[in-house]
Formats: structure tokens, C-alpha cells, sequence
């Protein structure tokens, strides 16, 4: 298999643009999709004309506490409790509803007519496997990362089989829940390159202040090349270390949990680690993808990640854990 | 009935000497350590406050301990796993052990007053209430002192709550604190229908009746039709951890969303139970300190009403990210828009009430809480309608805008307003009012440090932050704004740390100088001793002390009904539900024991139970029962006496039976209970096929038994209904003693028992186990639920039999017997209806 040219100056990018901090990566104002625009729009329409409605109730309140005797006469009748207390909401919030019913017709025709590619999340304890489809339709697994063409709808399969979690990248679109037993589906667009972060937005125990994920919106073309590189199988060692590595890697057991194709590796209860180091981040965006991070999660994951399903690896030499972390971290 | 004019006074002359210490000797409350023993609703409903508000502060202390957490990105101060079950007891708490029993404890405390009525019509049960919930309370709570607390958030989705992913006790515990106020809520529903139904002063039509106790008779019913469904989520929860039932579990057909469907059907109405009392307490408040009659009594009772029925019709908006149909999407944000028009109605109908006053509006403490009511809940519920717009809920749901939101509606629809009743009500329960200075600090601190905390995080959610995170990174742009809220709720646990110092320093019980202080309309400020009041009065409007003038001092002279207690015991007059004319005096149980043990033992076999001591929690459960006998033993005394006068020639039986009983209401009350709970049960049936065809019988598990097995378990059914009716003809004259009529009727209970037991014999013998798939666990829930019944109706009829043995039964003296033989019949019509549904749906279908 012919590999696709390295990109590491994208890699960089995005992990600085994620890892530096920026606000924004993960907030329902700064829009970068379809859904999350449309749904941006009616949050600061209902919002002013909720603001109006509470600077009236406001303005009466003053006015019949504080109002000359003529307007608070006036005011103290039934009829200004009919206006106000049901003639008022009624019309405000038919106008409301309507919009916001045609909002979700949008979402849901979106819904019915994407049959492009799909995507599969699995909500897991406490990180999330990312199944694509590439060209011939084979599967491929990936972790903790959603990549997406610009301007295309992608169709995401959403499932779990442990809790219910619920995947949540407020840039790109509302929420939608996974859980046993049920497939909801949902269809999103990214319109803007770049990196942005999302969150398990449902109590699912333990971690679950830290299952988050980025997702990372690449040109159509870039994002067909890494697909088709996520798909191969995994880069051999070049270096004497990362040789070591990947030798320690089967010694110690890390292949009864974790896969890299190509490997003797063929766990399936932790992620994917094929490609991990060309991730923004592991441990479900918990730290950057780089060898040190590797190393601070083997021995210390515990700390870093309390309850996650990981055991700690203390018993490693230090320069065996140094081998086995720029392993890790050249697997792109 | 004959109804002197009004002018009349029922009691002209002067009372006869040495008949108030008499009173006062009947409603004693017991000193010393024999106070446990109170049933007076002012002892118990002050107690009852008072808990709940220990609660309150202890829940709040939770809230600061997140918040320091959460000052600072990446913090340590709590581990995850102390922070995860911090915020579940911190939820549970305030929703159960706080706000509903804080709802019940005014009730308790001032419905009697309002109403003019001597007591709740069933004393002991509200005490056997407020023991059950503090010993379960407090044991629930204190688990988070040894890591033993639940961690699933208050509403405990599962599978997250199921064994498999929460091994230990923890979700037990939390089951357990919620058992308690499902006990303690259901006594508190019975207690409050039948008292604002039946214990109204004469003249005090449905249309006169103070806003509070039409707020409390709508919050009762909601309790009647909304906790059964969270009863049922909780058994099937329970079941599920002990004995592997797969009701929840999706791959034996079981399904997580029925857990959400249950709790919500009851969570979302529990919002308006909290709710709508409060907004019942500020329609007593506002008038009072504008001096004018409510603006739109009627519009607020129908808006009351409309909120409280339309709350049951939008549970699912809890559940808008879970992919349901966009359809019922539509149908339930409509729903919960509609909602907000009640809410609507009655801030309007304040602000018209204010605008009315002569004066205007009198600034002191409790007109500050409501003020500040009036701003925090009208951001709250127009929040409100930002959530109820699907798409946008698909953002705001689970984030840090939805915790705004409801700590807007639920700090601001009801802690406001209860602070607000503190200040206002405490005159009457207190020789001394609350500092009105040291309330301008209160306020002022709460108001801003509420607001501090949680308008800012409405942006944190917008800005991305869920709800539920014990730490966050740095760098999302949520520093500066959890720091706010942080300093926030310091703020606002200065100004409540205030108002403890105020209360422990002015809180003296007992009476106070000043009988009406704030120049109130209503009867709980009239003059008043433990008997409550004087003599019961005659009322003609909504305001009587505003409207009657001379009524306080008349009262106070006993010039108006029962100024004394002609039975020699605990009394007060029952009215009819509607035009509350006088039917017949209630003879009430004084203070005692046997309750306070049934509550010792109940709350005993729960706990024993959740860690899995059986044996010891059976034989408390066995204790439990002996108490409830000892204390129901002494309630059905019987027409011993002739009628007496309570004044202006009305002549009162002092015994009822049938309809017109308050014991004959609270067994309708109980049957509704129960037959909400097994509608619920048919809801989950029903569900869970729609979800799973494919594990119903014949083809997902083992065939129905043959048609034999129902048509039997019919017939015994048929044949204990037809025992009855003649069990009731083999009653005797009073004054002979005939036992059987008791002895049919037990047979009849045992005919209930055995078609239970037969239904599940044929299951068991076609080879379906519940543990096999959703569809056995629900044939069996379908017998556990009528097994429940059956075992209840059983002791009760073995009590009807003792009584019959100890000549205490007869033609005349039967309210054991009527209520053992109505629940009997509900029971025989629930377990016909089970067996129409488990026999005959599948086939229907299949």
C-alpha cells in the first residue's frame, strides 16, 4: 500500500491550535457547522425576545409598585392579567414554536436525505472508537477523533454497549444521545477547516468529566488521502528505540487491549492505536499525542484519568518507558 | 342542615369556666423527651420544617464544597469519585429530603390554621410521616460520609445504576432515601386531600378557600398520580439489582429509556409540586402586604389547575437528545410551552394585586423574597421556553445553561418563596418575628449571590461546559466565569448563614403578642392555642378577618362552633367537600407511640434490607406491622355517643361510615395510588413490546400456559367478590357478636391471595423464568404488584377477624371492615385486569 505523503505541519497545527487554548474550541456561539449556525440564530431570537418580555414584566412591576396613583388604578384588573398572562405568551410563543419547529424539519430532512458516507461512534467507558467506511467500504477503526470533509454531510451512526453516553461538538451541531441497545443517527456539515473539541454530555460515572474528542475538518481532498492512510496498516519502527518499543509494546501485554494492525496487537477493549500518534490527543483528549504525554498515561494514567478502565504500568524501566512512548508516538 | 344567618353568633353567652384549660389539657403537648410522642400538627409540622430545612443547609454545604472545586480549573480539593457522589446527594437531597417534605411541613403547619380546623384529620399518619423521613433521610445522607453514597445523579439513569456498571450499595442507599419520602409523600397526599376537603370551617365553599390550600389540594393530586410512576421505576430498579429481572438491560429485551419515561412522568409534575405551593404561598402574601384582595382568584385557581394537569404532558422534554420521533419532538415542546401561560396568569395577576393596594406595596423582608421571587422565577421560566425549543435544547440540554435554568426555577419558585414565609408566618408559631434588619442583609446577600452564581452560567453552558463534571480543562474560556459563580455561592451562603444566626437568636416557641401583625385577612391569624383556634367560625367571604369585623374576638370568646370538646377528646367539625356545611365531628387520635415505632421498624427493615440482612429487616418489617396494628387498633371507636351540639342548634353525629367518612376519602386516596401505580405498570408492559416484540411469547420465550390457569385464578377472584356480599349481611347489631362476617371476608382476602398465587404457578410451570428476558420479568411484576395488594388486604382482613373477636365490629361500627372490603375489590378488579393483560395480549398479538 502505497502511503500517502506525511503531514506533519497539519498535525502540528491542530494540536496548537487545540492544546495552546482557544475560546471557542468548544461552545455552541462560535458556530463551524450547518446545524450549530441554525441553531445559533434562534438561540439569540428567542433570547431578545425573551430579554423583552422580561424588561416588560420589569417595567409593570415598577410601575405598580412605584407607579403615580392614576397607573396603578390601571393597572390592578383582570384585564391586564388576560393581556399579559395569556394573550401575550400565547402569540410570543406560537411564534417561537413555529420557528423552532422549522428548524428541526431542517435537521430531520438533512437527516432523511444524507446517505453519504456514515460514521460510527461507539460510546465507550471512557472514550469513544470511530468507526469510517473508507472508498472499498472496508472499516476503519480509529479512537477519541472525529475527522470531517469540509462542506459535506457526514451521517453518524451514534451507539454504545456499556451506559448511555451522549455525544455532544457544540461548534458543529446539538447533542444526541447513545445508548444500548438503539442507533440514533445524526447529519452534520462542517463548514469551517480546522480543530474543534467536544464532550460526553451524559453522566456516564467515573471519567466522565474527561471522555471529550476533536474533531478535525479537513479539504475534501486531505481528508480522502487520510482516510485511505488511516486505513493501512501501521508504520514500522525506524529506530533503535522505536524498535524497542514495539517489542515491549507485545511483551508487556498492551496487545490484549489495543490493536495496531500490522502487529500482533489485536485487542479491541482500548482504542485503536494504528495511527494514534497522528491523533490530537490521547486519553480521550486528556493530554497532546507526543512521547512524553505516552509516557506521563502508561505510568500514570490513574492520576491523570481516575477509574479509566487502564491499568497503570509502574514496573517499566525508565528507558524502556522512554522506547515504548516513541513508539507510540511515531504510529501516524 | 339548618345554617343560621350570619350575624348570628352559634354560641351567644359566655363559656362556662374551666372549659379552655380543659382544651388545653386535650391538646397538650408532651414535655420532655415524650414530645417524640407530639401528633399535634404544629409540633409536627414545625419539627417537619425544621428537618427539612437541616436538609436544605446540609445539601447547600454540598453545593460549596462542588463550587470550590470548580473555582479553578484542574482542581484537586475533591476526587472524582467523592465529587460524582457530592453532586448526587447534593440533587436528591435538595428534590427529595428538602423541597417536597419542606411543601408538606407548611402544609402540615398551616393548612389546620388557615382552614380554622383543629387538626389534619388523620394526626398520626402525617407524625408517622415525619419519622419514617428522618431516619431515612438522615441515613441516606450521612452514606457520603463514608464513600458509601449513591453516584448516578439524582435521577439515576440506568444501565449506568445496574450492578454491572455500580457494584456496592450506593445505588441502594439512594433507592432507599427515596422509598422513605415515596412513603412520606403518599401519607402526606392523604393527609391533605381529605383535610382541605373535609375540614373546611362552615361556610368556607371551594370557591372561598385560600389560594394556599387550593395550591395544596392540586400539589396532593399530583402527588396521587405522579409518585406511583416513580414508586414502580424504583421497584423494577431495586428488583433488577437483586434479582436480575432485565428491565433496563437492552440485550434481554429490556430497554434504558423506560427508566427515563417512568422517572420523568413523575420528575417533570414533581417540578410543579414544588412549585405551585409556593406560588400558593405568594398569592397569601401579596394581598396581605398590598391590603387588597387577590387580582384573578379565579384565574389563578384555573391556572393552578391547568399547570398542574399539563405538567403531566411534557416529561418528555426531559428526553429530546434521545432520539426520539420528531413528531412526539413537536407535540412536547408545545406541550412545555404551554406550560408557561399558568406561570404567566399568575405573575400578572401579582403585579395587578400589587398595583391595587390602597397604600402602596409595604417593603419589609418577605415582600423583598418575593419581589425577588417574581425576578428569579420570571428568568427561570423564560429560560424555560429557550429549552422547550427542541433544536435549542439539543444544545442547552445537560449543560451548565439547563443547571441555571433550573436553579432559577426551583431556588426561585420555591426557596424564595419559603424564605419569603419564614419571615412572614413565623409570628405565628414564634413569640418573637425575625429581625426585619438583619432581613434587608439577608436578602440583599442572597439575591446577589444567587444571581452571581447563576446567571453566569448560563454563558459557561453556552460556551460548551456539560453538567456533571468534576473538573474541566484550562484554555475553553470557562475560568473566569465558574470563578464568578464560585464567589457567587459564597455570597449566597453568607446571606442563608445569616438567617440561621437571626433564627437561633429570635426563634422562641409559643405565642406571640401581637396576634395579626401584618393585618392579614385569612383565619391562620386568628387568635390561636395548641387547640388551634378558640371556637370554629362561620365564614361568608375569602378575607374574613377583613370582611367580618368583630370575627377574632368572637372566636376568641368561643361565641362561634365547638367551643369545647363535648366527646372529652381531640375534635373538629367535617364538612362537605363542596358547600362545607357541617357533617359530623371527627374524633382524632392524641398523642401516642405505636406510630412513632411503625416508623422506627419501617424505616429499620429498609435499611437492613439495602445491606442485605434479611433476616433482621424481616423481623423489623414483622415489628413494623405489630405497630401499625397496636396504632390502628384504637382509631375506629364506634358511635358510642349520641350527637352532640356544636352550637346554633346544629346537632353532629360524632361517627360515619361510607362516603361522607374521612376514613372512607382516604381509602379512595390509596386506591388511586395503587391504581396509578399498576396504570403505570400496564404503560411499562406495553413499552417494553413495542421495543422488544421479539422476546414476548409464544416466539421469544416460552409459550402462555393454557387458558385453565387464568380461568381459574378468575374464578377465585369471582368467588371471593361473591363471598363478600354476603360477608357484609352476616354483620351483627351492634352489641352482638357474630364473627362471621370478618371470617368471609378474610376468606375472600385468601381467595385474592390464591389467584395470585395460581397465576404465578402456571408461569412458573410453562417454563418462563423473569430473569429470562423483559417479557418474564414483566409477567412476574404483573403478580409481584398484585401479590402486594393481596398481602396488604390479608392483614387487614386478619385485623378486621380480631376485631370482630373483641366485639368491636358490628353493622353500625364498621369502617375496618368497609375499608378492608374497598381495597379487597380494588385488588380482585386490578388482578382480573392483569390477567386480561398477560394472557390475552400476547395472543391478541402473536
Amino acid at each position: 500500500m502505497t502511503r500517502s505523503p506525511v503531514r506533519p505541519h497539519l498535525v502540528l497545527a491542530v494540536a496548537g491550535i487545540a492544546l495552546a487554548g482557544c475560546e471557542g474550541v468548544q461552545s455552541a456561539l462560535y458556530a463551524s457547522g450547518v446545524e450549530a449556525r441554525e441553531i445559533r440564530l434562534l438561540f439569540w431570537v428567542a433570547t431578545g425576545v425573551c430579554a423583552a418580555v422580561l424588561l416588560l414584566v420589569m417595567v409593570i412591576g415598577t410601575l405598580a409598585l412605584a407607579g403615580s396613583t392614576r397607573v396603578r388604578a390601571w393597572l390592578a384588573r383582570e384585564q391586564l392579567v388576560i393581556a399579559l398572562g395569556l394573550i401575550l405568551p400565547v402569540v410570543v410563543l406560537s411564534g417561537l414554536l413555529t420557528y423552532a419547529l422549522l428548524v428541526l424539519q431542517a435537521g430531520a430532512a438533512r437527516n432523511a436525505s444524507a446517505t453519504d458516507s456514515s460514521v460510527t461512534i461507539v460510546g465507550k467507558r471512557w472514550w469513544w472508537e470511530v468507526v469510517y467506511r473508507d472508498a472499498d467500504g472496508r472499516s476503519v477503526v480509529s479512537a477519541n477523533e472525529l475527522r470531517l470533509p469540509l462542506g459535506r454531510p457526514v451521517s453518524l451512526r451514534l451507539v454504545s454497549d456499556d451506559v448511555i453516553h451522549s455525544f455532544w461538538a457544540p461548534n458543529i451541531a446539538g447533542k444526541l444521545d447513545m445508548i444500548p441497545g438503539r442507533v440514533n443517527r445524526l447529519t452534520i456539515q462542517s463548514d469551517k477547516l480546522g480543530v474543534s473539541r467536544g464532550q460526553c454530555a451524559e453522566y456516564c460515572g467515573g471519567p466522565h468529566a474527561l471522555m471529550a474528542f476533536h474533531v478535525v475538518t479537513l479539504p475534501d481532498a486531505e481528508y480522502q488521502a487520510w482516510l485511505a492512510r488511516e486505513a493501512s496498516t501501521a508504520r514500522v519502527p525506524t529506530t533503535a528505540a522505536q524498535r524497542r518499543g514495539a517489542a515491549l509494546f507485545i511483551e508487556s501485554g498492551c496487545g490484549a487491549c489495543h490493536s495496531i494492525r500490522g502487529t500482533e496487537a489485536r485487542g479491541t477493549i482500548g482504542p485503536d492505536l494504528t495511527h494514534v500518534g497522528s491523533r490530537v490527543s490521547i486519553g480521550a483528549a486528556t493530554l497532546p499525542a507526543d512521547a512524553a504525554s505516552f509516557a506521563r498515561w502508561i505510568t500514570d494514567n490513574q492520576h491523570i484519568k481516575p477509574e479509566n478502565l487502564m491499568p497503570p504500568f509502574r514496573h517499566l524501566a525508565p528507558e524502556d518507558l522512554d522506547a515504548l512512548a516513541a513508539y507510540l508516538a511515531s504510529l501516524d | 342542615m339548618m345554617v343560621k344567618p350570619d350575624r348570628d353568633l352559634p354560641n351567644p353567652g359566655p363559656r362556662p369556666a374551666g372549659e379552655e384549660d380543659l382544651l388545653k389539657r386535650i391538646w397538650e403537648t408532651p414535655k420532655g423527651w415524650r414530645v417524640l410522642s407530639a401528633v399535634n400538627n404544629t409540633a409536627v409540622g414545625t419539627a417537619y420544617l425544621g428537618i427539612a430545612f437541616l436538609f436544605f443547609l446540609m445539601a447547600g454545604m454540598l453545593a460549596l464544597v462542588m463550587r470550590g472545586q470548580l473555582a479553578m480549573p484542574n482542581s484537586d480539593l475533591v476526587s472524582q469519585d467523592l465529587y460524582n457522589q457530592i453532586f448526587t446527594v447534593h440533587g436528591t437531597t435538595m428534590m427529595f429530603l428538602f423541597a417536597v417534605p419542606a411543601i408538606e411541613a407548611l402544609g402540615v403547619l398551616l393548612l389546620p390554621q388557615m382552614l380554622a380546623a383543629r387538626d389534619l384529620p388523620f394526626p398520626r399518619l402525617s407524625a408517622f410521616a415525619i419519622w419514617a423521613y428522618v431516619i431515612g433521610g438522615l441515613v441516606f445522607f450521612s452514606t457520603i460520609f463514608y464513600d458509601l453514597a449513591p453516584k448516578g445523579g439524582w435521577f439515576m439513569y440506568p444501565p449506568l445504576t445496574l450492578t454491572e456498571y455500580s457494584p456496592g450499595n450506593n445505588a441502594d442507599f439512594w433507592l432507599l432515601g427515596i422509598g422513605f419520602i415515596e412513603i412520606s409523600a403518599i401519607a402526606g397526599a392523604v393527609e391533605i386531600v381529605v383535610g382541605t376537603l373535609k375540614t373546611r370551617p362552615p361556610g368556607m365553599t371551594l370557591a372561598k378557600m385560600p389560594i394556599f390550600a387550593w395550591s395544596m389540594l392540586i400539589f396532593a393530586g399530583m402527588i396521587i398520580f405522579a409518585f406511583p410512576a416513580v414508586i414502580l421505576a424504583t421497584m423494577l430498579l431495586e428488583i433488577e439489582r437483586s434479582f436480575g429481572w432485565p428491565f433496563f438491560s437492552a440485550d434481554k429485551g429490556g430497554d434504558p429509556l423506560l427508566w427515563q419515561h417512568l422517572f420523568w412522568f413523575f420528575g417533570h409534575p414533581e417540578v410543579y409540586i414544588i412549585f405551585l405551593p409556593a406560588a400558593g404561598l405568594v398569592s397569601m402574601i401579596v394581598p396581605t402586604i398590598a391590603r387588597h384582595p387577590l387580582v384573578g382568584y379565579n384565574l389563578i385557581v384555573v391556572a393552578l389547575i391547568a399547570a398542574g394537569f399539563f405538567s403531566f404532558g411534557l416529561w418528555v422534554h426531559h428526553m429530546f437528545t434521545t432520539g426520539i420521533p420528531a413528531l412526539s419532538l413537536g407535540f412536547f415542546s408545545a406541550a412545555s410551552m404551554a406550560v408557561a401561560i399558568p406561570s404567566g396568569i399568575q405573575v400578572f395577576s401579582w403585579i395587578a394585586t400589587i398595583a391595587a393596594g390602597r397604600r402602596s406595596f409595604r417593603i419589609t423582608t418577605a415582600s423583598l423574597f418575593v419581589l425577588g421571587f417574581l425576578f428569579i422565577f420570571t428568568i427561570g421560566g423564560l429560560t424555560g421556553v429557550l429549552v422547550a425549543l427542541v433544536p435549542l435544547d439539543f444544545q442547552l440540554h445537560d449543560s451548565y445553561f439547563v443547571v441555571a435554568h433550573f436553579h432559577y426555577v426551583l431556588v426561585g419558585g420555591m426557596v424564595f418563596p419559603l424564605f419569603a414565609t419564614f419571615y412572614y408566618w413565623l409570628p405565628m408559631v414564634s413569640r418573637n418575628p425575625l429581625s426585619e434588619r438583619a432581613g434587608r442583609w439577608v436578602f440583599w446577600l442572597m439575591f446577589l449571590g444567587f444571581n452571581i452564581t447563576f446567571l453566569p452560567m448560563h454563558a459557561t453552558g453556552l460556551l460548551g461546559m456539560p453538567r456533571r463534571v468534576w473538573t474541566y480543562p484550562a484554555g475553553l474560556g470557562w475560568e473566569s466565569l465558574n470563578m464568578i459563580s464560585t464567589i457567587g455561592a459564597f455570597v449566597l451562603g453568607a446571606g442563608v448563614l445569616l438567617f440561621v444566626i437571626d433564627l437561633v437568636r429570635r426563634f422562641r416557641p409559643g405565642e406571640r403578642e401581637d396576634q395579626n401583625p401584618w393585618g392579614a385577612g385569612t383565619l391562620e391569624w386568628l387568635p390561636a392555642d395548641v387547640y388551634s383556634t378558640r371556637s370554629i367560625p362561620r365564614v361568608a367571604s375569602r378575607e374574613p378577618l377583613w370582611d367580618q369585623p368583630g370575627l377574632a374576638k368572637d372566636v376568641e370568646a368561643g361565641r362561634y362552633y365547638l367551643p369545647d370538646a363535648p366527646t372529652g377528646g381531640r375534635e373538629t367539625i367535617v364538612t362537605t367537600p363542596v358547600e362545607a356545611e357541617p357533617e359530623y365531628i371527627i374524633r382524632m387520635p392524641g398523642n401516642g407511640w405505636a406510630h412513632v415505632w411503625a416508623a422506627v421498624f419501617t424505616a429499620s427493615s429498609f435499611l437492613l434490607l439495602t445491606v442485605k440482612l434479611v433476616v433482621p429487616a424481616l423481623i423489623c418489617a414483622v415489628l413494623a406491622i405489630v405497630s401499625f396494628i397496636v396504632w390502628a387498633w384504637a382509631l375506629d371507636h364506634g358511635p358510642a355517643r349520641e350527637p352532640v351540639e356544636i352550637g346554633g342548634g346544629i346537632r353532629l353525629a360524632t361517627y360515619r361510615t361510607g362516603p361522607s367518612s374521612h376514613s372512607w376519602w382516604a381509602m379512595i386516596v390509596l386506591i388511586l395510588v395503587a391504581a396509578s401505580l399498576y396504570v403505570a405498570f400496564v404503560f411499562s408492559y406495553l413499552y417494553l413490546w413495542v421495543v422488544s416484540p421479539e422476546v414476548w411469547a409464544p416466539n421469544g420465550a416460552p409459550a402462555l400456559p393454557s387458558l385453565h390457569w387464568p380461568a381459574g385464578a378468575a374464578l377465585l377472584l369471582i368467588f371471593g367478590t361473591g363471598v363478600i356480599v354476603l360477608a357484609k349481611r352476616l354483620l351483627p347489631e351492634p352489641g352482638r357478636r357474630n364473627l362471621g362476617g370478618a371470617c368471609l371476608l378474610l376468606l375472600a382476602a385468601i381467595c385474592l391471595a390464591a389467584a395470585g398465587a395460581v397465576e404465578i404457578y402456571g408461569h412458573w410451570s410453562s417454563g418462563l423464568r423473569p430473569t429470562l428476558n423483559a417479557y418474564g420479568a414483566m409477567v412476574y411484576m404483573a403478580s409481584a404488584l398484585n401479590l402486594q395488594v393481596a398481602l396488604a388486604v390479608l392483614i387487614m382482613a386478619g385485623f378486621v377477624v380480631g376485631r370482630g373477636f373483641a366485639g368491636k365490629l358490628d353493622r353500625e361500627r364498621r369502617v375496618t371492615f368497609d375499608n378492608t372490603l374497598m381495597l379487597l375489590l380494588y385488588g380482585a378488579g386490578q388482578t382480573l385486569l392483569g390477567l386480561i393483560l398477560v394472557h390475552g395480549f400476547p395472543r391478541a398479538v402473536g
